[in-house]
């Protein structure tokens, strides 16, 4: 952001509009929600880079707890006459609803930009539609529309000239990832443009109105009857005046950069007979689809909704044609039950009133549409069928399109075929893996295209599901002019396969271009590639006459030093072959662009791109294609033919990404899903999986507890199950005393494995004669993949041992339950998962949970395959999320329900004692359900009087039957991150301790918001960096279990799996017993942290060692018998903190960044460790009266 | 009393000069220094293998975690302060030189000709007075001929003294087979000074876990005897500056090594021990011992017992040897 602003730059829609936003404004209330968190992070990554407004000075962001922290904390810097501005999209626009209302109707201006999004309904979505900004329409917030990367720029300085002129806020709004995640080249507003666009009358004017002990005024009063109503009248002539506003300053806007915007912008026949009226990134799909229609004979316009509210009647007029006969409105968003969705009936009362007001003497022919829903596709080809709809004699109302819409037959029918004339651009697509830099790669590459030639560029990024694992497909588009295509690329010039191993599993192909240019990154030589492709891979590249390349990108990144990373490699193969660029001028730009990404971070790693980038050209191949495929075409087989059928028939085509073509009636119309479908998913994404040494093994079952994808599995048997095992079912004599008949194996799940490697780690069985072979080693995968396949079959016949009879009091013990949470999608290492394994090992089969929206959630219920299961009496975890802020309540409203349904089944019981046995009424009201047997015995009287019931034909029993269930000593846990425990969630965290209810919370401490990229939270240490925390956070982290341990009533625990495993176990287990609240802060290794995950138990040693994370036990029973009920469970810390904190990058990039305040906060976190260390050694030893007394 | 002494050229308020070591880590301990008298402080060594492996791990951590999935591009703010390591030690260079006068001495130890030459070219830059090259390497194969390390040690030097103006010292090892001989030659090679002796790294065994254990013993006054035969042997030999730097726990050592011809003194190990004011303390215990020798300045008594002034220089060679054993 220097003065001297380049006229063009390439960069994505958040970035576009925070650009102006940031400069434009002096406070940012700020809070991460996908997909506006980049506009966020820029804000505090610019404001701690000193960087200025255009007025010279810094604006002050500042992260809040929420999205309604942050509107609350919007309103009152711009009721004191900040300019303030804040960043957000769905669930948090929910939560700034309130304010919203109040900032309107006070007439202060702002402008909040969104990044428009799905909101959570039957299901979460993270992707784009309108839903959220519809739901605010009645705010009183005016409402701006960006269709494209550079619309976002520019209306985010419209709108805040509009906002500043009119007092009226205004939501400025994108499509979310498809503007917001965009890149695009675009022409940058320079700082004279953005300053002569925001008078300093009208700021002073702001600053005026602002309370003042000076000038003191009340606002904000409470209004009765007699005045409310024509108080809410007084904004009118404001609103009225606001679409005038909105024109000066696009006019304004137009002189002083020459794009020329309109409240509704007509384009297409002057004399059209019909017209498709859109708002968002979809406009830029009709117009040009239009243009083309048009150009075939065809009288087509496009009228794009840019200034949505206030709708201007008047505006909206002028706009559309009067030779307009035929309208299709479309809406990207869904009302349920309402006679239309919003666009749709503004549109039809604006023609009404065009009737009556305005002297139109007819009214054309409207219909209204749904499309693109959480960035459902929306395509020219879509658009062609709604214009032909248009002209049938009854089309289609409240239709919908790019779905099939088996049940209501809303859908209209289109012809995936067409496309418009995509000569003009190159276009290329990449596949690729998320952890191999394919992304970041085209990115860079589109930078070079972009910023270094004439030519225009455009990339848009699709991930899949999973955090682990992620495959990923780059869009890519380049052009001589504007690139206006919001859709993915159809058909490509140059197809890039980064992964040789998507050959068998994705239909890539498929977009090639006749002619096109195939890039594979390949294992095997030129001359040897073709035996290896699949069949169906063969045949494309024969039919369409493809170029075809190989090169060993994972050779070559090896050996120079790259590591797993290929995606400089891959890029210099793009450029070599796709002939944008010149060669050895690509070459040249590429290392450019190394040096200044990396210069930062050493000429060392410079250096090795740079190698990296020569060492390219000399293994890139081309390959003599043979004349016929030399290999059948194979069915791809997605899952097991046993796969039930949901999964074989929506589940399947989901995983083999063609979850588009699913109808409306195979969805499940509740947003419930069958448990435990990850098992199905075979996703093979590691190289290198761990291989048991039996001899070797001590058992300990360390592995299998650390394992973070529940892959490692433990059975003990009698040895008659190995009659029949397969060749190399490798087992072991149980080392315990009294079982002589008894054999003990360790089962590797190969397919699910993410090859993280902590499991050796946690080994402790060290080879003597050879120290670097432990008991389980990582061993390359693919010679043990078949036999493993069947040795996992025959693992699963064996029965899983009676957890009645396993002492799981021990991790030894613990070993031998079954995981009932397994193959999750998150990060290979993570360090969240292997506590929720064990809960579901401990408690699986009688467990609710309640989970905040996070990691976890994600990992634990995103599409198409999620990880909760049920074990083979069909019992299992029911888990469900509700939202971030509230999943306390959430929780507590299951524990309430239990407990209420409990209570109701014990009357309905003692009502039927006569019919169905006083002696087993007894035993079951008076049973002790606190072990595994007992509860066992219990579900035994159960099933007793449910087959009693069935006898008894009264509505009493017919109740009890439905509830009996809850007799069962139900075990509910509320789990979620610090995100949310220590921030959004807190007040009803707090709350649900507070309720005594026996709900037990395990926050999965990482201490950061993980899921959105690592923001920083309450929870986050001093001296750690983290987005919003950039200069390293200088707050300590709050002690939550001492805030919970203050109420008394509270069984607090903080545990580390992986520094005291035995502690960690017992402290659930005690949780878990407790009848009342318990909290469970579980130190969670994460990506955030920035090291190798392989090393994270060593780290969780290393946290306890320092004192960092003491361990910690607070019991109430034991206050309750006098007992001290404070246990700390780590020895004193024999390591300083800063061993501990700086194998970490998020301590270390602070001595690099400010090495003087790295140092004052690492002595300063070493003080804070050694206070609560000596505090909590104090209250270890105080006597129990010390404590708060519970009644 | 004047204590003042040359060491590669440069002038120094005093003989005893702080040797590298992890105090220099921090600018606020350099100034520390000063304050307490010290002639020049060598800085704690930039080791290429460290920064090769440091900013390739933290690049590694950073990539690994961009653009994994959709909702987080990236997981670390992008500093633009950001520094890579060498980046730092040149910055704790340039802002030490800002705050004292007295001479600041980098110091490398490279693994790569390439290494070798960039970074001694920007310590250079970042200010330094002079550059210590720390040559690090333990033939370990047994291929390795002994002239092949000489000419290695050799070569670096020629390289790093084509590299940068400022004057070059190497800290060499005493494990050559002919130890003057190679001094000789590291001089003819370009050295401006050489310090004795680089205590190479010896690991220790834990005999019950049997691991390598790799704790860092700090030198002890008994430790003394090899560079002082050194570089009382040396001294007025060759043209070049002589640097003791092993043992030195008070003014005692100080004293004995000036005496045998060292230039100047190193010393961290008294400063782990006692602090960094401690300095001052040997400096009083250095000029109270002049005062009670009748010794003015430094060169009244440099030298006073190396080999060429002692009344007996055989005293050095094998016949001391004997003496020792006789004295036993």
């Amino acid at each position: 952001m220097s003065e001297h602003q380049p006229t063009a730059a390439t960069l994505d829609g958040n970035e576009a509009a925070a650009y102006v936003a940031y400069r434009v404004n002096e406070v940012c209330a700020i809070y991460p929600i996908t997909p506006s968190s980049t506009m966020a992070e820029l804000a505090d990554e610019w404001s701690s880079k000193q960087i200025p407004n255009v007025w010279g000075h810094v604006p002050e962001v500042i992260e809040m707890q929420s999205e309604g922290g942050a509107a609350g904390t919007v309103h009152g810097a711009l009721q004191t006459g900040s300019l303030t501005t804040t960043f957000t999209a769905s669930q948090g626009l929910m939560l700034m609803l309130p304010n919203m209302y109040k900032i309107a109707g006070e007439l202060t201006p702002t402008v909040f930009h969104v990044a428009a999004r799905s909101l959570a309904a039957q299901g979460l979505s993270i992707f784009g539609d309108h839903q959220d900004v519809m739901a605010a329409r009645s705010t009183g917030f005016a409402m701006l529309s960006s269709a494209s990367v550079q619309e976002a720029h520019d209306f985010a300085l419209i709108a805040q000239n509009a906002t500043l002129a009119s007092r009226v806020p205004f939501i400025h709004f994108f499509d979310g990832f498809r503007t917001s995640h965009e890149v695009n080249k675009i022409s940058m507003l320079s700082d004279d443009t953005i300053r002569t666009m925001i008078p300093d009358e009208a700021v002073f004017a702001h600053r005026k109105r602002a309370l003042t002990p000076n000038n003191p005024f009340i606002r904000g009063t409470a209004q009765n009857p007699d005045v409310y109503f024509q108080g809410r009248e007084t904004v009118n002539p404001f609103v009225e005046r606001t679409p005038v506003a909105v024109v000066n300053a696009m006019e304004q806007f137009y002189q002083l950069t020459g794009r020329r915007y309109a409240p509704f912008e007509y384009s297409g026949a002057a004399d059209a007979d019909r017209v498709i009226i859109v708002m968002g990134s979809g406009g830029e799909t009709v117009a040009e689809t239009v243009l083309a229609l048009n150009r075939a004979g065809q009288k087509t316009g496009v009228l794009q909704v840019r200034l949505f509210r206030p709708f201007s009647v008047e505006y909206f007029l002028q706009a559309l044609p009067t030779s307009t006969q035929q309208i299709a409105v479309l809406d990207r968003t869904k009302e349920p039950g309402a006679s239309g969705e919003p666009l749709y009936q503004d549109v039809l009362t604006a023609l009404m009133e065009g009737m009556q007001q305005y002297g139109r003497t007819s009214i054309p022919r409207v219909i209204g549409g749904r499309y693109g829903l959480s960035s459902k596709e929306f395509t020219p080809a879509m658009v062609k069928a709604i214009f032909d709809e248009l002209q049938k004699s009854n089309p289609k109302n409240h239709f919908t399109i790019g779905i099939t819409d088996d049940i209501g037959f809303t859908s209209l029918d289109y012809d995936q075929t067409y496309t418009l004339d995509e000569s003009k651009w190159r276009q290329g697509l990449f596949f690729g893996l998320g952890a191999d830099g394919t992304v970041g790669a085209n990115k860079n590459s589109i930078k070079i295209i972009g910023e270094n030639t004439p030519l225009y560029a455009q990339g848009y990024f699709v991930y899949d599901s999973k955090k682990s694992g992620a495959r990923t497909v780059s869009h890519l588009r380049f052009g001589p002019d504007p690139i206006r295509a919001p859709y993915l690329i159809g058909k490509a010039d140059f197809i890039a396969c980064h992964q040789f191993v998507f050959t068998e599993k994705v239909e890539m192909l498929d977009a090639a271009q006749q002619g096109a240019t195939f890039l594979l990154n390949s294992p095997f030589p030129a001359d040897q590639v073709w035996d290896k492709l699949p069949g169906k891979v063969q045949r494309s590249i024969l039919e369409k006459q493809l170029k075809f390349f190989v090169i060993d990108a994972t050779t070559v990144a090896r050996d120079t030093g790259m590591g797993t990373r290929i995606n400089t490699i891959m890029q210099t193969c793009f450029f070599a072959l796709s002939g944008v660029l010149p060669r050895e001028e690509a070459i040249d730009a590429i290392k450019h662009t190394i040096e200044k990404t990396y210069y930062k971070k050493g000429k060392a790693v410079v250096e090795q791109n740079f190698q990296a980038v020569d060492a390219t050209l000399a293994n890139l191949f081309e390959v003599m294609i043979p004349t016929a495929p030399t290999r059948d075409v194979e069915a791809l087989k997605i899952v097991a033919d046993e796969a039930p059928d949901f999964v074989q028939q929506v589940t399947a085509r989901m995983m083999a990404g063609y979850g588009d073509q699913l109808k409306v009636s195979e969805m499940p119309v509740d947003g419930t899903y069958p448990s435990g479908t990850t098992k199905w998913e075979k996703r093979n994404i590691a190289d290198s999986i761990p291989a048991w040494d039996a001899d070797m093994c001590i058992q300990c079952g360390n592995c299998a507890y650390v394992c973070p994808h529940a892959v490692i599995r433990a059975k003990f048997y009698h040895e008659k199950f190995l009659e029949r095992a397969p060749e190399g079912f490798a087992s072991a004599p149980i080392n315990a005393r009294g079982f002589p008949e008894t054999k003990y194996t360790l089962q590797v799940y190969a397919e699910d494995c993410t090859g993280c490697g902590v499991c050796v780690e946690a080994c402790p069985a060290v080879n003597i004669f050879d120290k670097t072979k432990k008991a389980i080693n990582m061993t390359e995968k693919e010679s043990l993949l078949e036999t493993n396949k069947e040795q996992i079959r025959y693992f699963e016949d064996i029965p899983w041992n009676d957890r009645s009879t396993i002492d799981f009091s021990t991790v030894h013990g613990a070993q031998f339950l079954e995981p009932l949470f397994e193959f999750s999608g998150a990060c290979a290492g993570c360090g969240e998962t292997p506590y929720l394994k064990l809960l579901s090992q401990l408690f699986g089969d009688r467990l609710l949970i309640a989970n905040a929206t996070g990691c976890s959630s994600i990992y634990g219920g995103n599409l198409p395959t999620t990880p909760w299961a049920k074990n083979a009496d069909g019992r299992g975890p029911a888990w469900s999320n509700s939202l971030f802020e509230d999943n306390a309540e959430f929780g507590l409203g299951m524990r309430i329900t239990a407990d209420k349904q409990r209570d109701m089944a014990l009357t309905l019981l003692k009502q039927l004692e006569e019919q169905v046995g006083v002696d087993i009424v007894k035993a079951i009201t008076t049973a002790d359900q606190h072990s595994e047997a007992g509860i066992k015995a219990q579900r035994a009287r159960i099933d007793d009087v449910k087959e009693k019931l069935r006898a008894i034909d009264s509505a009493t029993a017919k109740h009890l039957s439905s509830v009996i269930d809850q007799l069962v000593r139900r075990s509910v846990w509320l789990v979620g991150g610090d995100g949310w425990a220590y921030d959004i969630g807190y007040g009803g965290l707090d709350h649900a301790m507070a309720s005594g209810k026996n709900i037990n919370i395990l926050v999965l401490d990482t201490e950061v918001y993980s899921n959105t990229g690592g923001q920083a939270s309450k929870s986050t240490p001093i001296g750690a960096i983290a987005k919003f925390a950039a200069g390293g956070k200088t707050i300590n982290k709050k002690d939550l279990a001492m805030q919970a341990v203050a109420y008394g009533n509270v069984y607090v625990a903080r545990i580390s799996l992986g520094a005291n495993p035995q502690q960690a176990l017992l402290a659930m287990r005690e949780a878990e017993a407790y009848d009342g609240p318990s909290l469970i802060l579980a130190y969670s290794p994460c990506i955030a942290h920035g090291y190798d995950l392989k090393d994270g138990l060593f780290q969780q040693r290393q946290a306890v060692d320092s004192g960092y994370w003491p361990l910690i036990r607070y019991n109430p029973i034991l206050r309750k018998k006098k007992q001290n009920p404070f246990i700390l469970d780590s020895p004193r810390p024999t390591v300083p903190l800063r061993e501990y904190a700086y194998a970490e990058l998020r301590y270390k990039m602070l001595t690099r960044s400010a090495p003087d305040e790295a140092e004052r906060l690492m002595k300063l976190a070493q003080e804070l460790v050694n206070l609560r260390w000596k505090n909590y050694e104090e209250l270890s030893t105080m006597p129990a009266s010390d404590f708060v007394p519970i009644a | 009393m004047d204590i003042r002494t040359t060491y590669l050229g440069l002038n120094l308020r005093s003989p005893i000069v702080v040797s590298a070591c992890s105090l220099s880590e921090s600018v606020d301990n350099i100034v520390q220094m000063e304050d307490a008298g010290a002639g020049a402080v060598v800085m704690y060594s930039l080791f290429e293998e460290q920064i090769r492996l440091e900013d390739a791990g933290l690049e590694s951590a950073m990539n690994s975690t961009s653009h994994v999935f959709a909702e987080a591009a990236n997981f670390f703010p992008d500093l633009e302060d950001y520094k890579g390591t060498s980046a730092e030690y040149l910055e704790r260079i340039y802002q030490a030189k800002r705050r004292v006068t007295m001479p600041i001495i980098g110091s490398l130890n490279g693994i790569t000709p390439e290494g070798w030459i960039r970074y001694a070219r920007e310590i250079e830059s970042a200010g330094a007075d002079a550059l210590e090259v720390n040559i690090f390497f333990i033939p370990a194969e047994a291929a390795f001929s002994s002239a092949a390390v000489e000419h290695r040690y050799l070569n670096i030097i020629e390289e790093v003294k084509r590299s940068v103006k400022i004057p070059v010292s190497v800290k060499m090892n005493p494990y050559f087979s002919s130890t003057a001989n190679m001094a000789q030659r590291m001089r003819d090679s370009g050295a401006d000074g050489l310090v004795l002796f680089n205590r190479f790294y010896q690991p220790d065994f834990n005999i019950y876990s049997l691991q390598i254990e790799n704790s860092l013993e700090t030198s002890s006054p008994q430790e003394i005897r090899l560079p002082l035969l050194w570089i009382a042997l040396l001294h007025g030999k060759l043209d070049l500056s002589l640097a003791a730097t092993t043992g030195v726990h008070s003014a005692r050592e100080v004293i004995k090594y000036l005496l045998a011809g060292a230039d100047v003194t190193m010393t961290a190990s008294a400063l782990y021990q006692y602090g960094i004011a401690y300095l001052k303390e040997m400096q009083q215990e250095l000029e109270t011992w002049m005062q009670h020798m009748g010794y003015t300045q430094i060169d009244d008594f440099r030298g006073r017992m190396s080999q060429q002034q002692v009344a007996d220089p055989t005293a050095f060679d094998r016949a001391n040897y004997i003496q020792i054993l006789k004295s036993k």
